[in-house]
Formats: structure tokens, C-alpha cells, sequence
């Protein structure tokens, strides 16, 4: 088994939705619970990484190589490093949550959709653990079609634009992405992504290559100033499909860059940070003020994702001037593992928050602000839950917000002090946006009698919830497992980012 | 015999586990299950505490500074949760603990018949084991955990009363106050951070001379002094906590929660974590003398201006609430004068008169059934004989009487600001000199207006049966009745709310003369401050002092003393003399009365420029920048624009047999023609 630990990772949950798919509308029941039981087989499986995976050993493990296509050289090609086996735990962690959370949520075809959700979370697992291009960019682009089923079929009222903005936007980056890969295995005759990283590439060469996977990745994460199918899809999306959406797909942009720009494209990369780094700061500032105003939660959240996501992307390329300019080797460390960390706790953090605004949807069927208002009057456990993601959502320390953010700026300050300025600066506006939308939801007196009606939380309702608070407090309070799973990862990244190709 | 770890760790621990079985079996335990868990747990870490510090002064325990475990580490940089436990932080641990144990008792009478009472004291266990986490810690990573955890506790508990439209402004304005002062302190940690290469308390300290001479590169030919920048990042920190100009506009409006927790939090211990903080990063303060002209500018400003707002408030929290700001201003002077362990033990003698002012105007507010207006009160000292014995003693010592421990240490920071030659120094010793006078016209007003002179309520007479059951207690029902009509005649509190105040009153009278000699003159802090021989003022001031006895004689001599006489004489006179005259005094001076009413127009312009400037500037990035530029013009622009080249192309494919022929004539001819010119 653990000679194809991760492929069974990946097929496990795409064969186990067959069954779901079968049960049928008849059964929904059945449908329910078969879906729950692969959910925690993965999950179950997915545990198998921590012992299997050697802290000390090789970054690449677990590799698993096949011929696929023979004809152009493609393998099937599967192997993890640290970073990947954290982000292969939040996916199967979230999926079950999300499965558990749409239980009696999804009364139409839940067989359907627990199937998609199944379905995506192997493809998923599958972009974390590719290390060929061409695989990688199968997963990649076929993790957009139980998306976009998940949203056009159970979507809101204009879950037609959402889903064809969305499809369009992530299409259009991840085609550049496609010609560079093309571009490459013209030059190199293979889309190992171990050979493209010690590829020799000119300046103009990087410099193309690099933006066209900017522009895939940008999408993905999203950056400004392509950011804006995010809060349409998230406002259309049903709450499993919002959570999965913020928590693990935005995340495959992140990794995207680790994978691709950083070991393919360094030097274009190093040139180009300071666009990068702009851009993220923007994402911070701009988006925070953006999100102030928003009257839809949801929205709210979606744009304070972006503003979060804004803290991966900076992490990630204030290590190039550390590097690059500074020679600053833990530095650039200590920023690249505060993008990670931020990359895992951003999985929880917004992943609770949809669900919580789902839990609310689902009571009220809006997500209007201003309809809601001393919701803590008629639920105070729902109230616990929400002032502890809110929390955790404006980094709080304690919570695993604060981590990435706190590490982040530590790095940010040693490469310029102006970049720490402008990223501490979501002290502020990420608390302003994010607790004058609890002030508006959840304290004062109850003004819309429909609130006085809603409903305290339901034992599963308190089960996802309660998994997410004890996620982001344990990352919160102790971090350095996850920090110490990735750092061999995160070193030789950083080792890589010194090496020029020119 | 080195301190042992599990004793340190229960200290925290025994209140975050009150905390937890209060909040979460609230219901389950039920009332008084809730605070007799609180309460043991508060005992415990009290009663440790006070082991701890007998340890470290007497016992001969030497500095005891592990770290628990290893929070993060990455290279060289790491962060751990650890503790530092010194004097400095065993007397702070002796003052959060006790208060809040009293807090805890004082609560069980205040918050009677509240609907969240196993809430409430969940919340104060939690806030406990904050504080305790903040001055225990022995790194910067820590401390900000526990900075930031009293300030979430602190939002909880000023929005306690969920219901109030008030409460709730009030309660995200303290938290995002804070936050702007949180935004500079993580700055500052950073600055440390990538100067020192460390976050660890100790190493900081130790290579903090490794700053002399180095600057930090703002822009191209701009360098600033490491230490300065590093000082005045941590110290706009402790602005936000400790309310200082310009950050100070938060603490008035935090009295909008439960006054047990304006006593421990708003006033005892969360907002003195500024001046704790400075205290103990002194190595670093002592490194920039600007930085320390700063904080002492600053720390002046705040002492005299909010000092003067308390004179014209109406609401007996809100003046405790300026004095709590202008009592703060005069520690962060004392600290930037150099004069730390004078700002701590100012620190020290405020928890215990402050609280006990608070937790008597709370004493007070249940007499008079959740009125805090004090135009409807007045002669209330035949009705409640222990709360108004107990206050006296609390202002007395405010005012820095002599023998009072508020006169220990407030005379001495006033002197020791005289004795400094410090840039800025004649312009804080004027503030706080001009400061005891204002302490003594609010002090005195709010006491005379609360328990002297005549009655200014009326008590309903009774009608019928029944009424006596109706106890009109709920806090949530707030404000609904007749302003200075009382149900019942105001009585004496119950002993769980006058045990505190008696228990207060007695350190607030007696623990500055027994404790000056030493902690004031004496270095008790040992090696917890630092302070350089050049601007050791209290050192220069220790060769004059002979004794408590002989200090307080003296002060009866000293311009001080006059002022808070001159204080006492005017405030006599108004309020049991001649009560029309404030009338007449306000009248006259109506545009100073408009500016101190209006608190120098300060919240107005913040709320103006910062939020409603916040929200237009969110607006116009929202719909200018996301919805006109990126989605309009770029997004469903290109789509529209493909879609009306399709529209045109589509209006070719006409269907008309004579517009394709005549199509294909016009493009024969273009075809001929073209070959036609370039045949030529």
C-alpha cells in the first residue's frame, strides 16, 4: 500500500464517488453516508503521510513514476515534499467537513453533488503530488470541471455569470501556462518538472515563461488585479464549494509558484519580485479597504481572501530580495515558511467562515448584513464559533492567522522596512472589516423578527465548526509541527532561489 | 532554590481552567458554581503569586528565565513560549492576581441578577490568564500574544451588554484603537526582530549596546537611529494600551462594560501593560534619548489635558475614566524621564486607590439602581457609611496626600521630572505640576457631588403590595426609568462588595510607606530595569530621601501639596458653600467648558476622517477600481467587445443572394485592382 500511497490518495476518492454517483436521487441517504465513509477513508489514508514521509530524508519522497504517453515522454509521475503532504492533510480534513457540513444542506441530487465534491478533492491531491508538468496541468484544468458543476448546478441566481467568469478567467491564465510547458519540453524533450527546474534558460526565455505562469497562478490565487471572479464565484457557490473553493484551490496557486516560477524562472522571478511584491502589497491595503464596504458577507470574506492570499504571494517573493539582494538565507526562510503557514491556516480560517456564513444562509436564505443583527441573542454558540474565526480571520495571536502574518512581516522588515509597513497594515483594516461585520451580525438587539426565530447550531453544524476552532487554535498555540514538516522543504526552495541559470 | 516550573505554569493555568469550566458548563455548574471555580482558580494564582514573590525577594530565588517549548524555528530566528520571572514581574504577577481576585468577589455582588453572570466571570478568569501570560512572558512573541489576548478580552467585556447600541460602538473602537497602536508594537518587534536577531527578552537585552551607532535606511540618504526607531515603534504600542494621546480616545468609551472590569481592566492592570512593557524593555529606552523625550512629551500631554476633561464630566465612571488617562500620563513621564521603577511603582500604588475608586463608584451605581449620573445624587455618605470612607481614602490618595501611597509615588515622579534635564522636561514638570491641581478639582467635585451636600433624588413612596419583590436590577433593562427617582432608598452594598473596597483601602493608605524606601530609592528591581548613571534621577533624588516619615513631612512643604490644598479650598467652597456658583463658572467660561465637553473635538475628527473617510475611500476603490475599471472596462469589456465584433460580423451573413454577389464583385475588383497597383 505504501509503495502507491499516493496514488491511492488521488483514485481512492474519484472511484469512490462511482458508488456515491450510483446510490442515486432515490437514495440520498446512502448517497450521504457512502460519501462520509470515503471522506474518512481518505482522510485515514492521507494520516499514512506523516509517518511515511522522513523529516530527515530526500524532499522528494513517496515517488511513484510510470510512462503515460509515450509518444511525447509523459509520465505519470507522483512524489511529496512537506509542503505538499501539509496541503494533502487540509484537503482531505476539509472535504470531510464540507461533506458533513452539506448533509441535510443539499436537498436536491446529493448524490451529485457529494460525487463532485469527492471527485475534486482527488484531482486536488493529484496537483499536490504531480512532479510532471503535463500531469500536473491535467489536474489542474479538470479540477475546474466539478467546480464549475458544483456552482452551476447548486449555485444562486447568477450562478450562470459566476461559472462562466470563473471558467473563462482561470482558463485564460492556466492556456499561457500551457504554451510555456509546450515552449519547455520543446527545449528539454520532457515535462519532468525535476529536469525543467535545472533547465538553462536565457533572461528572455525566464522573463516570458515567468509571466505566462504569473498569469495561471495570479488567476488562482488570486492576485490583484485578477482577483475579481473570486467574489462573484464565492457569492454563487454553495457553501461546500465556497469552503473548498477558499480553502484549497486558491491554495494550488501558491503552490504553483513554488513548483514552477521559483525552480523554472528564478532569475525572471528575482527581477520581477517587486512587481510581485506590490501587487501583494496592494491586495493588502486596497482590498482590505474593498472588503470594509461589502454588504454581502460572503463577498466580504471573498475579498478578505484576497487580502490573506496577498501574504502568500509577498512571503513568497520577499525571499527572492532577501536572497537575491541581502543574502539573507533565514530571512528569506523565515518569509517563505510564514507564506506556507499562511497558506494552511487561510484553509481553516476561511474555510470556517463559510461555513459559518452557510449555517447562517441557511436560516435566514440571505447574506445581506443588514438583514442580520443580534443573532447572539437567539444563538450564542454559533456566536462562540463566529467571534472565534472572526478572530482568527483579523490575526489574532493565538490563532493560526496570527502565524503566517506575524512571519511574514518579521521577514518583510529585514528586506525593507516600507513592505512591513504596508503588510502590518492588515492589523488594522482586516480587524475593521472583519469585526464591524460581527458587530453588524452578531451584536445588538434583534431588529428583524426572522432573526428571532433562527435556530441554535445543531450537533453537526457544532461538529464542522468545532473542528475548524480546534485546527486554528492548535496552529495557533503551536505551530512548529507544521513548520518543522515543511522546513526541509522550504530550505531547499530557498537554496534553489540563490542558484542563478544565466 | 530556583522557582519550579509547574508552580510558574500554574499560575496561569489555574484561571484559564476557571475559564473554561465557567464558559463552557456555564449552564451546567450554574452560578455559583461558576464563580466558586473562577474564584479557586484566582486564589491559586494568587496565592502562588504572593509564594513567587516571597521567593524572589526573600527566599533568595535567583531570576528564573526557561522557555517551555519551541514555538517556531526557522534558522537562526526562533520564538518560544518561555517565562521570565524577576521582581519586576513578581510584583506585577502579586497586583494582576490580587485585584483580580477581589474583582472576582466584588462581581458575585454587581452582577447579582445579570443573565450572563457564568459568561462574565469566564470572561475575567480568561482575561487573568492574559495578563499573566503578557508580563510573565520572557520573549517579544509572547508578549504580544498576551497584549493582543487582553485586548480581545477587553472588546468582549466592554461589549458585555450586547444589546446596548453603545456598548457595541464602543468595543470595536477600543479594539481598533488598539490595533493602530498593535500595528507600530509589531513594527517595533520587527525592528528588534532584524536588529538583535532575536525575540528572546534576555539575548535582546544583552547586545542591545550592538545598536549604538547604527540606522535604519528609510529612504536614499535618510538614515534614522536604530534605538529610536525601535523605542518609539514599541512605545506607540503601549500608547494604544495604555491610552496615551493620541490613542487615549478608546478608555472613556470602555466604560460602557460592567464596572468590575473598568476597576480591573480599564483601570488596574490591562492599560498599565504599556508601562510595564517599558519598563522592562529599558535596556533598549535607555540606548535614545529622543525616543525618551518622546514618550515623556507624550506622557505630559495626557496628564494635564485628560486630567482637565474630568472636571466637566457628569457620569461618576467617566471621571474615574479621565483620571485612570491622566494617571497614566503621569507613569509614562516618570518613564521618560528615566524614572522606570517610579513609573512601576506608580503603577503598583494606582491598581490599588484606582480600583478601589472604581469598584466604589460601583458600589455607589447599585445604591442608586444603575444611575451614574452624579446631578442625581449628593448626600450619600449617611446611607452607605463603608463605601464612602473607602472612596475618600482611594481620592486622597489619588490626589498624592501625604502618607497616602499616592503621594510616594506621584511626588516622586513630579520630582524627579524637576530633577531631569531632558529635552521637553520644563514642559512635562509644568503638566504634571499643573496636573495636581486638576487631580484635586475632579477628585473632590465627584466627591462632594456623590456623598456630600444635599440629596438631589427622590425615593418613590410605596404603594400597595408587591412592589417590594419588583427588583429592577436587570443591566439590560438600563435607562428606562425617571432620571433621580429612586425605587428604594440607596443602602449599603452587601459584604462581597465592601470586602474589596476595605481590602483595597488598606494598601491604597499603607503600602507606600512601607514599601518606598525600598522599591522607590532602594533598586529593589535589581536587575529587571536598567537605568543609565547619567539620567538616573531617582538615584541623584535617593540621597535626599530619610525615611517615609520624613518624605511625607516634607511633602507638606512642597508646591504639590499647595496645589491639591488650593484644590481641596475652591471645590469646598462650590459644592457645600455655594452650589450655584459652578453654574455660574460654567456659564462664563462656556467656550473652555464647550472644548473640555466636547474632548477637544478629537473623537469627532477621528470618526470623521477615519472611519466615515475609511468607508468613502472603500467605496470608491470598490466601485472605481473592482467594478469600473477591472470588471467594466477590462472583463466584461473584452467580452462585450467580442461579442459586438460577432454582432457585426453576423449582420454579413445577410442571407440575400445579391449582397454576397455583390460582395464578391466589390472583392474581385479590390483583388485586380491591388494586383493592377503593385504590376505598376
Amino acid at each position: 500500500m505504501f509503495n502507491h500511497l499516493l496514488s491511492l490518495l488521488i483514485w481512492l476518492p474519484v472511484v469512490g464517488a462511482v458508488p456515491v454517483l450510483l446510490a442515486g436521487s432515490g437514495r440520498p441517504s446512502l448517497a450521504r453516508w457512502l460519501a462520509l465513509a470515503v471522506a474518512v477513508l481518505t482522510f485515514a489514508v492521507s494520516l499514512f503521510l506523516i509517518p511515511q514521509y522522513h523529516l530527515d530524508g530526500a524532499v522528494m519522497q513517496l515517488g511513484e513514476d510510470h510512462l503515460w504517453i509515450a509518444s511525447l515522454g509523459v509520465h505519470y509521475g507522483l512524489a511529496v515534499d512537506g509542503i505538499s503532504v501539509a496541503l494533502i492533510l487540509l484537503t482531505t480534513f476539509v472535504t470531510i467537513l464540507v461533506v458533513v457540513g452539506a448533509w441535510e444542506v443539499i436537498q436536491d441530487k446529493p448524490h451529485q453533488y457529494m460525487a463532485a465534491m469527492l471527485v475534486l478533492e482527488g484531482l486536488m491531491i493529484g496537483v499536490f503530488c504531480a512532479t510532471d508538468a503535463l500531469l500536473f496541468y491535467v489536474f489542474f484544468e479538470a479540477m475546474l470541471i466539478p467546480m464549475f458543476i458544483l456552482i452551476g448546478i447548486w449555485g444562486g441566481p447568477r450562478r450562470v455569470y459566476a461559472t462562466i467568469k470563473f471558467f473563462i478567467y482561470t482558463f485564460l491564465g492556466s492556456i499561457f501556462m500551457l504554451i510555456g510547458l509546450i515552449y519547455l519540453y520543446q527545449k528539454a524533450g520532457t515535462f519532468d518538472l525535476h529536469t525543467l527546474a535545472a533547465l538553462p534558460l536565457s533572461m528572455t526565455e525566464q522573463t516570458w515563461l515567468f509571466f505566462a505562469f504569473l498569469l495561471a497562478f495570479a488567476v488562482k490565487v488570486p492576485m490583484v488585479p485578477v482577483h475579481t471572479w473570486l467574489p462573484d464565484a464565492h457569492v454563487e457557490a454553495p457553501t461546500g464549494g465556497s469552503v473548498v473553493l477558499a480553502a484549497v484551490m486558491l491554495k494550488i496557486g501558491g503552490y504553483g509558484f513554488l513548483r514552477f516560477s521559483l525552480p523554472i524562472t528564478p532569475d525572471a522571478a528575482a527581477h520581477f519580485a517587486p512587481l510581485v511584491i506590490v501587487l501583494s502589497l496592494i491586495a493588502v491595503v486596497y482590498i482590505g479597504y474593498v472588503a470594509l464596504v461589502q454588504d454581502d458577507m460572503k463577498k466580504l470574506v471573498a475579498y478578505s481572501s484576497v487580502a490573506h492570499m496577498g501574504f502568500v504571494t509577498l512571503g513568497i517573493f520577499i525571499a527572492f530580495m532577501l536572497v537575491r539582494d541581502a543574502g539573507n538565507l533565514d530571512a528569506a526562510k523565515l518569509g517563505m515558511q510564514g507564506a506556507m503557514v499562511q497558506m494552511i491556516s487561510h484553509g481553516f480560517v476561511s474555510g470556517a467562515m463559510f461555513s459559518c456564513i452557510g449555517v447562517l444562509y441557511d436560516r435566514l436564505h440571505t447574506r445581506q448584513i443588514k438583514d442580520y443583527g443580534g443573532v447572539i441573542n437567539v444563538m450564542p454558540w454559533f456566536g462562540f464559533f463566529y467571534v472565534l474565526f472572526a478572530m482568527a480571520n483579523s490575526g489574532l495571536p493565538g490563532t493560526s492567522g496570527f502565524v503566517g502574518e506575524f512571519m511574514v512581516v518579521l521577514a518583510s522588515f529585514t528586506a525593507n522596512p516600507w513592505i512591513a509597513l504596508f503588510a502590518a497594515f492588515t492589523l488594522i483594516i482586516g480587524a475593521a472589516y472583519t469585526l464591524w461585520m460581527v458587530k453588524r451580525v452578531l451584536w445588538g438587539d434583534i431588529t428583524n423578527p426572522h432573526v428571532a426565530e433562527m435556530k441554535e447550531i445543531n450537533g453537526r453544524e457544532t461538529f464542522v465548526l468545532a473542528a475548524f476552532a480546534a485546527a486554528v487554535l492548535a496552529l495557533g498555540i503551536w505551530p512548529q509541527p507544521l513548520i518543522h514538516l515543511m522546513d526541509h522543504s522550504v530550505a531547499q526552495l530557498v537554496q534553489q532561489l540563490a542558484v542563478h541559470k544565466i | 532554590m530556583e522557582l519550579s516550573t509547574a508552580i510558574l505554569l500554574t499560575i496561569p493555568l489555574a484561571p484559564l481552567v476557571g475559564c473554561l469550566l465557567a464558559g463552557f458548563f456555564g449552564k451546567f455548574i450554574g452560578r455559583a458554581g461558576a464563580h466558586s471555580v473562577t474564584i479557586l482558580g484566582l486564589l491559586v494564582a494568587c496565592g502562588l503569586s504572593f509564594y513567587v514573590l516571597y521567593q524572589i525577594t526573600m527566599g533568595g530565588a535567583p531570576v528564573y528565565n526557561h522557555n517551555l517549548y519551541t514555538w517556531f524555528e526557522i534558522g537562526k530566528f526562533s520564538a518560544s513560549v518561555g517565562f521570565l520571572i524577576d521582581r519586576l514581574t513578581a510584583m506585577m504577577m502579586v497586583v494582576v492576581t490580587f485585584v483580580s481576585l477581589l474583582v472576582h468577589v466584588y462581581t458575585i455582588g454587581y452582577m447579582a441578577d445579570d443573565p450572563g453572570y457564568q459568561r462574565f466571570f469566564s470572561y475575567i478568569s480568561l482575561f487573568t490568564f492574559s495578563m499573566l501570560m503578557l508580563v510573565m512572558s520572557n520573549n517579544f512573541m509572547q508578549l504580544f500574544f498576551g497584549w493582543e489576548a487582553v485586548g480581545l478580552v477587553s472588546y468582549l467585556l466592554i461589549g458585555f451588554w450586547y444589546k446596548r447600541p453603545t456598548a457595541i460602538f464602543a468595543n470595536l473602537k477600543a479594539f481598533l484603537v488598539n490595533r493602530v497602536g498593535d500595528f507600530g508594537f509589531l513594527l517595533g518587534i520587527s525592528a528588534v526582530l532584524y536588529f538583535l536577531g532575536t525575540l528572546d527578552y534576555a539575548t535582546a537585552f544583552a547586545g542591545a549596546d550592538s545598536l549604538v551607532g547604527k540606522t535604519l535606511t528609510i529612504t536614499q540618504g535618510m538614515h534614522w537611529d536604530a534605538p529610536t526607531v525601535i523605542c518609539v515603534l514599541l512605545f506607540i504600542g503601549a500608547m494604544g494600551k495604555s491610552a496615551q494621546v493620541p490613542l487615549h480616545v478608546w478608555l472613556p468609551d470602555s466604560m460602557e462594560g460592567p464596572t468590575p472590569i473598568s476597576a480591573l481592566i480599564h483601570a488596574a492592570t490591562m492599560v498599565t501593560a504599556g508601562i510595564f512593557m517599558v519598563a522592562r524593555m529599558s535596556p533598549l529606552y535607555e540606548l535614545s534619548g529622543s525616543a525618551l523625550s518622546f514618550v515623556m512629551v507624550i506622557g505630559a500631554t495626557g496628564a494635564l489635558f485628560t486630567g482637565l476633561i474630568g472636571i466637566v464630566q457628569n457620569d461618576i465612571k467617566r471621571v474615574v475614566a479621565y483620571s485612570t488617562l491622566s494617571q497614566l500620563g503621569y507613569m509614562t513621564v516618570a518613564l521618560g524621564v528615566s524614572a522606570y521603577s517610579g513609573a512601576v511603582y506608580h503603577l503598583m500604588t494606582h491598581a490599588f486607590f484606582k480600583a478601589l475608586l472604581f469598584l466604589g463608584a460601583g458600589s455607589v451605581i447599585i445604591a442608586m439602581h444603575h444611575e451614574q449620573d452624579m446631578r442625581y445624587m449628593g448626600g450619600l455618605r449617611k446611607y452607605m457609611p463603608i463605601t464612602w470612607i473607602t472612596m475618600w481614602i482611594g481620592s486622597l490618595a489619588l490626589c498624592g496626600v501625604p502618607f497616602f501611597s499616592g503621594f510616594y509615588s506621584k511626588d516622586a515622579i513630579i520630582e524627579a521630572v524637576g530633577e531631569s534635564h531632558r529635552w521637553g522636561a520644563h514642559y512635562a514638570y509644568f503638566c504634571v505640576m499643573a496636573g495636581a491641581l486638576v487631580t484635586a478639582l475632579y477628585t473632590f467635585r465627584q466627591m462632594y457631588l456623590t456623598f456630600h451636600g444635599k440629596e438631589r433624588f427622590t425615593v418613590k413612596a410605596h404603594h400597595g403590595h408587591g412592589h417590594d419583590a419588583h427588583h429592577d436590577d436587570h443591566h439590560d433593562d438600563h435607562g428606562h426609568h425617571e432620571p433621580g427617582v429612586l425605587e428604594h432608598a440607596p443602602t449599603e452594598s452587601p459584604w462581597v462588595v465592601t470586602l474589596p473596597l476595605v481590602l483595597l483601602a488598606i494598601p491604597s493608605l499603607l503600602v507606600g510607606i512601607f514599601t518606598v524606601g525600598p522599591m522607590l530609592f532602594g533598586g529593589w528591581f535589581g536587575q529587571a530595569i536598567h537605568v543609565d548613571e547619567a539620567n538616573n534621577v531617582l538615584g541623584e533624588m535617593a540621597g535626599d530621601f530619610h525615611g517615609a516619615m520624613a518624605m511625607a513631612l516634607h511633602g507638606f512643604t512642597q508646591l504639590p501639596f499647595f496645589l491639591v490644598l488650593t484644590g481641596f479650598a475652591i471645590q469646598t467652597y462650590i459644592y457645600l458653600f455655594n452650589p450655584a456658583l459652578a453654574g455660574r463658572i460654567k456659564s462664563a467660561l462656556k467656550p473652555l467648558w464647550t472644548v473640555l465637553d466636547r474632548k477637544y473635538w478629537v473623537d469627532d475628527v477621528y470618526f470623521a476622517v477615519f472611519a466615515r473617510g475609511g468607508v468613502k475611500l472603500g467605496r470608491l476603490f470598490w466601485k472605481a477600481g473592482d467594478a469600473a475599471v477591472i470588471d467594466g472596462a477590462m472583463v466584461n469589456g473584452s467580452a462585450s467587445l467580442v461579442q459586438k465584433i460577432a454582432a457585426a460580423m453576423r449582420r454579413l451573413q445577410s442571407g440575400y443572394l445579391y449582397h454576397y454577389a455583390f460582395a464578391m464583385i466589390l472583392g474581385l475588383i479590390l483583388l485586380l485592382g491591388g494586383f493592377w497597383l503593385v504590376g505598376h
